[in-house]
């Protein structure tokens, strides 16, 4: 059984389960560090949100693009690593009954990437790296910024380490028997795209570093761009883990929902990890220097497998939740167990609005723009943040969200302030993110691009510009990034709150979230595999996206010809 | 339950809805991807990605030379160039503008070949919506026949620096 040493662990006082105490000073610490990088992030975005409605135009052009930088750096790549060195922390320990295999690199891993991560801010907000998240040479920035960079991914490298070390030691010194649950398993799924994703990152940072100190030559633009994405759309792919393995540790939490069948659920993350090459070409479709044929094979592999396997995940998950409530006895009808899930409980509405978000519009949007040839109407528009926000925001940082629901009042032992303002702050979040997702969309659609400071192109020689419909989406993309924005101040003041000067809830279960009853009367019994519900709802899903999908080829008819 | 070590034997083939849905998502995965080669054989949008090495200078060197020969006007200082349909046409993105404006004839097919001179930048053609990636050092080759008479601009869709709403372009098509 467990492998504490005296005095280095307790149990949970709600789950029974046990706790390293390195583990979680180490899950605190990363915790309180992803929700500060969250912060800056969010400071950026209602900034930028308010700079894109052009009745407001906030900014200036230099601060646009570099809080462009900011809000980039910080929400992508800080909030999210911090957060999931966290999630890999809690699930190879308290899941696996294990110790933390050491304390001494999860310091050097954690001082690494704060020591980058304050690096890669500070010269940003210097005006010495204005370069974009992405920094495409010949844009050059200061050197201490690709440093901090490689930092940061080196520091999460090592804190990956820590983490299979310990499922090492875990299986050696026996203390599960049999296989690793599944939310260990969707966490391992992400380490190993991590792992994949931080070598990119090292690959294209390292000889940018360099030629930014003067050593080297610059670096070649195209090859600079194939490998960035490895990079920068594999560590998306880290995220989509994370988050379906939030979702089912969200969903048995909050509704004893069990997977109907693990093997299915195991391969889908599998396929995530053998085809997780796959959105790295989507960036490149309206490229010179690579052809048709790599272009079509690399956006799918003649399959599109990891596209399969969200697929998978987005039947699965609600599936096991249906099944856990008509095994509650909420048996009416098709829908019946969806009217009576704990929608009061922040766990889960942060974790099925962010299935919706992520299927319904983030997996769909994504998986069309991604297509070779529709990738010319939306190649560098405001398609693409409509699109992404709606898979990292509206699906992983609201599954995040959802988790902090549960991991500060079990790991930090503080309970939450303002009850029923955590009850909706999923829904005012998750609206924002979805009406500012739809007006960059639709803006898009008419050509208006990403990362710019003014469409009306004033003082270009040659006029250029929108019509005033496009102008009205831009003005409900602001609308929506304000509703988020309160959206995630809630969420920031209610968790800040809750771990600074919540009231201490060690020695006891925590205060519970709504839950399910079973309908008095009914014996709760084993789940039937019969979820006819989840099947209308993958099925309106289905209908949705081939509707999406053709009417992107039909408008992309109506394009001049090009070859 | 998801956060437990599952019972023994816990893999089993899929079955039930599940089965059902894993099948309707493979066959749609599969059409994804065949819509691809479809429309690549006969489909009349494609991005082929042909291009060429070429440096700034060359590049610089070869839109000079069009400008001198094809020059047909001026707008805002701006030379307006009228190749013949079926020429090859030269485009430049430098910061901060498309250089030369290009006059071509409806239904005509041109090979518009698109370089820069500095930072990377986006091809834009508005109000059609249609957006190609330009990179330094190679000569992306864009095979296009415009559809339908009028102006059309170009913007700039990659960060180049500030300045980079400044980067406009023009297209006139008779």
């Amino acid at each position: 059984m467990g492998n504490f040493q005296v005095n280095a662990m307790r149990k949970c006082d709600t789950t029974g389960l046990p706790v390293c105490l390195t583990a979680q000073r180490y899950i605190k610490l990363n915790g309180v560090f992803a929700v500060i990088f969250l912060l800056i992030g969010t400071i950026a975005s209602i900034l930028l949100a308010m700079t894109r409605t052009p009745a407001i135009h906030l900014l200036s052009q230099t601060w646009y693009y570099r809080i462009l930088t900011v809000h980039g750096l910080n929400m992508l790549i800080f909030w999210m690593l911090f957060a999931e060195v966290a999630i890999l922390y809690f699930c190879c320990t308290t899941l696996l009954n294990s110790r933390l295999y050491s304390k001494g690199v999860a310091l050097v891993g954690f001082v690494m990437m704060l020591v980058g991560a304050i690096i890669t801010d500070v010269f940003v907000f210097m005006g010495k790296a204005d370069v974009l998240m992405t920094s495409y040479p010949p844009l050059k920035a200061h050197a201490a910024f690709y440093l901090g960079i490689i930092l940061v991914a080196v520091g999460t490298l090592v804190g990956v380490f820590n983490f299979f070390a310990t499922l090492y030691i875990a299986k050696r010194d026996k203390t599960y028997d049999g296989s690793v649950p599944l939310v260990v398993f969707g966490a391992i799924a992400a380490a190993i795209i991590a792992v994949v994703t931080l070598l990119h990152g090292a690959v294209v940072m390292i000889p940018t570093f360099a030629w930014a100190m003067d050593w080297t030559a610059q670096p070649d633009p195209a090859w600079y761009r194939l490998v960035w994405w490895g990079l920068g759309h594999q560590s998306q792919q880290v995220n989509v883990c994370a988050m379906v393995a939030c979702w089912y540790f969200l969903a048995t939490m909050t509704t004893g929902a069990k997977p109907l069948n693990q093997a299915v659920c195991r391969t889908a993350f599998v396929l995530y990890i053998l085809f997780i090459n796959l959105a790295s070409a989507h960036h490149l479709l309206v490229d010179p220097g690579v052809g048709a044929a790599w272009k079509i094979w690399n956006t799918s592999y003649a399959m599109y497998l990891a596209v399969l396997a969200s697929m998978i995940h987005g039947f699965t998950v609600p599936a096991s939740i249906e099944a856990a409530m008509r095994a509650k006895g909420y048996v009416k009808g098709l829908f019946g167990w969806l009217a009576n899930v704990p929608w009061k409980n922040p766990g889960f509405s942060s974790m099925f609005l962010s299935l919706l978000i992520f299927g319904f519009i983030g997996g769909i949007t994504g998986v069309t723009l991604g297509t070779q040839q529709i990738n010319i109407l939306a190649h560098n528009t405001l398609r693409i943040p409509g699109h992404f926000h709606a898979t990292v925001v509206g699906g992983t940082t609201l599954a995040f969200m959802g988790l902090f629901y549960y991991v500060v009042p079990l790991i930090f032992q503080r309970e939450f302030y303002a009850r029923k303002l955590c009850a909706i702050q999923p829904f005012i979040f998750a609206a924002g993110i979805v009406i500012m997702s739809m007006g960059m969309s639709f803006a898009g659609s008419a050509g208006v691009p990403r990362r710019h400071w003014d469409v009306e192109f004033s003082g270009a020689p040659l006029a250029a510009g929108f019509d005033s419909g496009t102008h009205i989406w831009l003005g409900v993309l602001g609308v929506g990034g304000s509703i988020a924005f309160i959206g995630m101040l809630m969420f920031l003041l209610l968790t800040v709150a809750a771990v600074f000067f919540g009231k201490s809830n060690a020695g006891k279960a925590m205060t519970p979230w709504a839950a399910v009853q079973p309908i008095e009367g009914v014996t709760p019994g084993e789940p039937s595999e019969k979820t006819p519900g989840t099947m209308v709802l993958v099925l309106i899903l289905l209908v949705s996206f081939a509707v999406y999908y053709f009417a992107n080829w039909k408008a992309l008819v109506d394009v001049w010809y090009v070859r | 339950m998801s956060i437990y070590v599952p019972e023994k034997n816990w893999f089993r083939a899929p079955s039930g809805g599940e089965r059902v849905w894993i099948g309707l998502s493979l066959v749609w995965c599969l059409i994804l991807f065949l819509m691809m080669p479809y429309w690549h054989f006969k489909g009349k949008q494609n991005s082929t990605g042909e291009a060429y090495r070429t440096t700034p200078q060359a590049f610089q060197a070869r839109v000079d030379k069009q400008v001198a020969s094809l020059k047909v006007g001026e707008e805002m200082g701006i030379p307006i160039v009228e190749p013949s349909p079926g020429a090859d046409v030269y485009l430049l993105g430098r910061m901060w503008q498309w250089y030369p404006i290009l006059k071509l004839r409806k239904d005509q097919t041109y090979r518009i070949h698109i370089s820069s001179v500095d930072l990377q930048h986006g091809f834009s053609l508005l109000p059609v919506n249609m957006n190609f990636h330009i990179l330094p050092g190679l000569d992306h080759v864009l095979t296009m026949t415009p559809t339908r008479a009028g102006d059309y601009s170009i913007i700039c869709n990659e960060f180049c620096g500030i300045g980079h709403h400044f980067m406009t372009g023009k297209i006139i098509v008779e």
